[in-house]
């Protein structure tokens, strides 16, 4: 796993599961289809690669589908970090 | 004619994947008032048959009570059906200025203004009271109308974890460059029965200069010892900056809501929130009605003592029957089984054992968190609820789920 997984691995861990929530959060667990994130606290983890990475998601593209799992999301983080986002 | 066939195929196939998710809701008729014993048609079509309600938000037994009943029909009789009017056009009568102020007076604030519903409320007051250069923090589990609310508002949204005050305190931190923070919160968490840390949050909150947002729809009327709320309960009445609240559950149990707090936030809402502004005003009869239920509950506590009881005895009933349920002092009482069906299954068989209840499950509540909500009542009699644990019992022992613990419970959920 490269350094941005992880670091987005931890952020959910940390973000999101209560301390006696032992769930493994791998690149492809399910995040907001299996119920550990939610939509409503979605956007502190947009906020978080926005500041972290100094890029800017368009809200059309924080989709629940491309908030799924952390490969997504890294995805996500790649995408605009090549394109700007007025792009 | 726009409604076209293939448009209706659209909205068909849409339903249809909602079925197909078991997430269909149907309604069950009603034939009886509201109260501890109901008759219910279901499903639709059959004979209404008597059962024990345990799942209504009349937790002071208010809904059909002799006195409210007679207090709506002195207020229809006196002031008329409907306004037909907003409140500032021509809306306002004198009973409403009595209302609100009576609300006052109970909740402890400094001026309450009267919305349609609590829903209302909490969709009107954020975006009146706030914008981009402020910040929202809310519990996770805050009730949906309190999401609904965030989301129209351009306030930046961000949450912490249920009821850890960590979380919140690192929340606060981060966003000490907003020019005004404000913590959400419900009182009692309308699907676990547990309550804020109210006091803790009001330390952080003056600690991190942010305002406080209840909302205490399942709480008005009831927590605390003389029934103000969560707040009273918690020991940080006159604390709260805003609370929004509804008389649609303890309060006689019809329709309305309030936001009750800070003279210039109430104020904002009065001038700016938009389900105030363009919704009818709060009709006569209820109105009416809710001075009379302020009246009863304030002349004594004897019902939400008596909902206490009942409270703790239905607890004390289920744990001794061998249910998993969640720890807590409210009037709600979640029996946890974990798997969606095993609650929809539980749920229509102890229909036909006499007990009216509902199963709920995701994406109401978290996925793997399905339950049982119980909801007790003023209007129970202990009769009620012995009568009641053993539908409970008979179907616990049909699913063989008495005496298991969570781990095994959630070990028996379908995958």
């Amino acid at each position: 796993m490269d350094e941005l997984s992880k670091m987005v691995c931890d952020y959910v861990r940390r973000e999101y599961l209560e301390e006696d929530d032992d769930r493994e959060i791998t690149e492809d667990t399910r995040l907001i289809s299996g119920g550990i994130v939610d939509s409503f606290s979605m956007v502190s983890l947009k906020r978080f690669l926005e500041k972290k990475y100094q890029i800017q998601i368009p809200d059309a593209c924080a989709t629940p589908d491309a908030f799924d799992t952390v490969r997504s999301i890294v995805a996500l983080v790649h995408q605009f970090q090549k394109a700007p986002a007025n792009a | 004619m726009a409604f076209i066939n293939s448009i209706r195929n659209s909205y068909q196939a849409e339903l249809e994947g909602i079925r197909t998710a078991g997430l269909f809701k149907e309604e069950r008729y009603i034939h009886s008032p509201q109260g501890a014993e109901i008759e219910v048609e279901f499903p639709a079509g059959s004979k209404p048959r008597k059962c024990i309600n345990i799942c209504a938000n009349n937790y002071l037994g208010l809904s059909s009570h002799p006195e409210v009943i007679a207090a709506a029909h002195a207020g229809l009789d006196s002031r008329g059906y409907g306004m037909s009017s907003v409140r500032f056009i021509c809306g306002t009568q004198d009973i409403h200025r009595e209302l609100e102020n009576r609300l006052t007076d109970f909740l402890g604030t400094e001026d309450t203004l009267l919305f349609p519903s609590c829903m209302d409320a909490n969709c009107g007051f954020f975006e009146a009271c706030l914008n981009e250069q402020d910040v929202m923090i809310a519990d996770r589990l805050v009730h949906a109308s309190i999401v609904d609310g965030m989301r129209l508002c351009k306030a930046m949204q961000d949450t912490f974890k249920h009821s850890d005050m960590e979380h919140l305190e690192e929340k606060l931190q981060e966003h000490m460059d907003k020019r005004r923070r404000i913590v959400l919160t419900d009182g009692v968490f309308s699907m676990d029965g547990d309550m804020a840390k109210l006091d803790q949050i009001v330390e952080l909150a003056e600690k991190y200069d942010a305002m406080v947002f209840l909302d205490d729809s399942h709480a008005t009327g009831f927590i605390g010892k003389t029934g103000r709320g969560t707040h009273e309960h918690c020991g940080v009445l006159g604390h709260i900056d805003v609370i929004t609240t509804t008389l649609g559950k303890a309060m006689g149990g019809a329709s309305g809501g309030c936001v009750s707090g800070r003279r210039e936030l109430v104020e904002m809402c009065r001038q700016r929130a938009r389900p105030f502004l363009f919704s009818n005003s709060v009709p006569p009869v209820i109105v009416a009605a809710a001075i009379k239920v302020l009246e009863l509950i304030t002349r004594t506590t004897e019902r939400r003592d008596k909902l206490e009881w009942n409270a703790k005895y239905w607890r004390g009933l289920l744990k001794d029957a061998g249910f998993d349920i969640k720890a807590g002092e409210s009037p709600i009482v979640p029996v946890m089984l974990y798997d969606a069906k095993l609650a929809q299954d539980f749920a229509r068989d102890l229909f036909s054992e006499g007990v009216y209840a509902v199963g709920f499950f995701f994406p109401v509540v978290p996925k793997g968190q399905a339950r049982i909500r119980t909801q007790l009542s003023a209007a129970h009699e202990k009769h009620h609820l012995d009568f009641a644990i053993e539908a409970f019992r008979k179907v616990g022992e049909k699913y063989g789920i008495l005496g298991l613990g969570k781990k095994e419970l959630m070990a028996r959920c379908a995958p």
